[in-house]
């Protein structure tokens, strides 16, 4: 019988959020002992119930409420009420991801230092560095079996990467290999390998992909520290005279409010929601929202250079069969300044099914420009473009009192324009990726343009200094000792990797720091 | 199809025989809409019937595949034919064929080159009209399963075990 807590109960640490921050943390702080509830806006969903069909999973495990969106970003323009794509669902975007798991690299960490001042930017250096977090990236490739990490054996490639591989050799790129992938790549592994069914955005059914829906939180909940409460939508967070944060509202799934009380309050609802949270937190004593005496919440809001190319043959590729993210080259997500812009990208190959190339491909386009691709699909290959953004203080997360979600809540506006180097990055990334299938004899490439952010990021910035950002080297809030920021919100630069790898390994870290500090009588 | 000629009880030439001809591809009778060669055909309730020939007409228009038969772009349109959503198709249709006539064509249906019938497209493309019909097919008509084999989208392959031993590598050009 898994356990409960009561609403009353101030001994627990609340939890926002099951994903790969929150669903993370949980689960290592109920391991060590400590008395957690999680909340969980979304419901659960077993890999038996994922759906192997774009739209019909999209409306399963998307986030769907309402949210507004301004900026020069052609999301806005194609999408002007989905900035993100990301998951409402316990495990939260960890059900939909891909599965690459890369460490920073170690100039990404410091960011400011290494690209010097770049007009416009709001670069700022990691409080911690690659030394600081070797070993909690050890533990997190542990954790999630990271492929080509800790003897683990890489993923076999298939057709699209095959195509891809060979591309890249052509052009001379030295490093492209199946990528390091939270996927079981053998039978040694507890759990069933990967069956190259494709589909991997719309959860794994055989739990081949690390995700808390399925790891992290099943493995909580027995050891009776953890209890998930889902479909529990959080509003605010309360604080007391003293400026200690004391409890959760939410709504539960019924729409009723509730109150959990706490002793510790840890964000985890991803970028947009997390600073949602805190700015709708605001009171008489924190009027700008909690946490936010720098006005850093929801501010420096990055969302990865991104872009695709997909390329059309004149035999067939079958690009859906298999993982979706097959493999990587790294070449290009050095720093090299002589290419144009600061930082790098990494190119990863990527498929969609038929009804979201439609979707996607060229949003708005039509004509037979966009059919005759579409004609192209059995032929096609693809690849993913994800590179270091720049954070600017005027991308941001606000709340738009204009627009209420179903529970009264002002939902979050998300403003992004691109910043220079983000353009000039693209660009380079499209060249580079069109180059790789023209040496294969593409008969046409496609230089596709971003889709809603998957990559979300920066919006509880981590700073040394109080006044440039949200959090501190843990992860706790520079304001509110009893309050935490455990997911990519928290990132202080967004470096040029899938970012997934590296909430996890800031979670445990986070998870042994607030144990050991409640062990202190500190929190 | 849901209401094919068959299941209706009509053949061919007395299908033929009830109704006119609209533009080159559609038969348009009391109530229904039917290709020519009568491999299927659709009631039409809201809608005036020459309205929905038009309006796959104008789907083909907007997502030209020469291998996807007309009876996907018919489905892909038939939501339309709502007591809800007929007057804004209805008026949308009548503001398609006025700029048809701009051009000295009869009506839409009858303009007989595509690209032709693209210019005129273009010239209503920032339309609520056009964006709420361009918008639609993204999903009616390529979120159709009977549409993907076309293209050759396998579609799910949870039933057949994942690909690891259906092809995943098969790839023979490399």
């Amino acid at each position: 019988m898994a356990k409960t807590f009561d609403l009353n109960d101030d001994s627990v640490v609340v939890v926002i959020g099951t994903g790969a921050g929150g669903g993370t943390l949980a689960n290592e702080l109920a391991q060590k002992g400590v008395n957690v509830v999680s909340l969980e806006a979304g419901a659960w969903h077993e890999p038996q119930d994922f759906i192997q069909d774009e739209w019909a999973s999209f409306g399963q495990l998307a986030w769907l409420d309402p949210r507004t969106t301004s900026g020069d970003w052609r999301v806005s323009r194609d999408f002007a009420g989905l900035p993100a794509w990301i998951v409402k669902s316990v495990g939260g975007s960890a059900v939909h991801w891909a599965g690459a798991s890369l460490r920073f690299q170690e100039h990404e960490w410091k960011a400011k230092t290494t690209y010097g001042d770049v007009t416009g930017a709001s670069l700022l250096d990691w409080p911690i560095d690659a030394d600081e977090m070797d070993p909690w990236y050890t533990k997190a490739e542990d954790k999630l079996h990271v492929t080509r990490t800790g003897g683990r054996p890489g993923l076999p490639g298939n057709n699209n990467f095959k195509v891809f591989e060979a591309g890249a050799k052509k052009l001379g790129y030295k490093d492209v290999h199946t990528g390091r992938m939270a996927i079981k790549s053998s039978d040694s592994a507890d759990g069933v390998p990967c069956q190259q069914m494709g589909f991997c955005f719309q959860g794994c059914k055989v739990a081949a992909k690390w995700s808390p829906s399925y790891d992290e939180i099943p493995q909580a909940i027995e050891t009776g520290n953890l209890e998930l409460r889902t479909e529990a939508h959080v509003l605010r967070i309360e604080h007391d005279d003293s400026g200690k944060v004391t409890g959760v509202v939410y709504a539960d799934a019924e729409g009723n409010e509730q109150r959990q009380a706490a002793r510790v309050v840890c964000v985890a609802g991803n970028s947009i929601e997390s600073p949602r949270i805190l700015l709708n937190s605001a009171s008489s004593m924190f009027p700008d929202g909690l946490a936010n005496s720098s006005g850093q919440v929801g501010r420096n809001y990055m969302r990865h250079m991104t872009a695709s190319v997909y390329a059309i043959f004149d035999q067939p590729v079958r690009m859906w069969r298999g993982t979706t993210m097959a493999g990587i080259i790294t070449d290009e997500a050095r720093h090299d300044p002589s290419r144009g812009f600061v930082g790098g990208y990494e190119m990863e190959t990527l498929s969609i099914g038929l009804p979201f190339m439609a979707a996607f491909l060229d949003p708005g386009g039509w004509g037979r420009e966009f059919t005759t691709a579409l004609d192209g699909y059995e032929n096609m290959a693809g690849m993913w473009l994800v590179g270091e953004d720049m954070p600017q203080e005027t991308n941001r997360v606000t709340l738009n009192h204009d627009v209420k979600d179903q529970h009264g809540m002002p939902v979050a506006n998300v403003h992004f324009d691109d910043h220079p180097n983000d353009i000039a990055m693209r660009n380079h990334a499209w060249q580079q990726g069109s180059a790789i299938y023209d040496a294969m004899g593409a008969t046409r490439t496609l230089p596709t343009p971003p889709y809603p952010s998957t990559h979300n990021l920066g919006t509880n910035r981590m700073s040394e200094n109080a006044r440039d950002g949200v959090v501190n080297k843990w992860g706790q809030t520079h304001d509110i000792d009893n309050l935490f920021v455990s997911d990519g919100s928290v990132f202080t630069t967004g470096a040029a990797e899938n970012p997934t790898l590296t909430i996890v390994a800031l979670a445990i870290r986070q998870a042994d720091h607030i144990a050991g500090e409640m062990s202190r009588g500190n929190l | 199809m849901k209401d094919t000629t068959s299941q209706r009880g009509l053949t061919r030439r007395e299908l033929l025989s009830r109704s006119m001809a609209a533009g080159a591809s559609f038969v348009v009778g009391a109530g229904y809409v039917a290709s020519t060669d009568a491999a299927w055909a659709m009631e039409t309730t809201a809608l005036k019937p020459e309205t929905m020939a038009t309006l796959i007409q104008m789907a083909r228009d907007i997502y030209p595949h020469d291998h996807v038969a007309d009876e996907y772009y018919a489905i892909a349109v038939k939501g339309y034919d709502s007591a809800e959503a007929a007057p804004g198709v209805e008026a949308g249709i009548a503001a398609l064929n006025a700029a048809a006539q701009g051009k000295g064509h009869a009506d839409y249906l009858s303009v007989g080159w595509e690209r032709d019938r693209v210019d005129i497209l273009r010239g209503m493309e920032d339309s609520a009209f056009f964006q709420q019909i361009r918008g639609g097919l993204v999903t009616g008509l390529y979120n159709q399963k009977a549409v993907w084999p076309l293209f050759g989208y396998e579609g799910e392959s949870f039933s057949k075990g994942g690909y690891l031993e259906n092809g995943f590598d098969d790839i023979t050009w490399i």
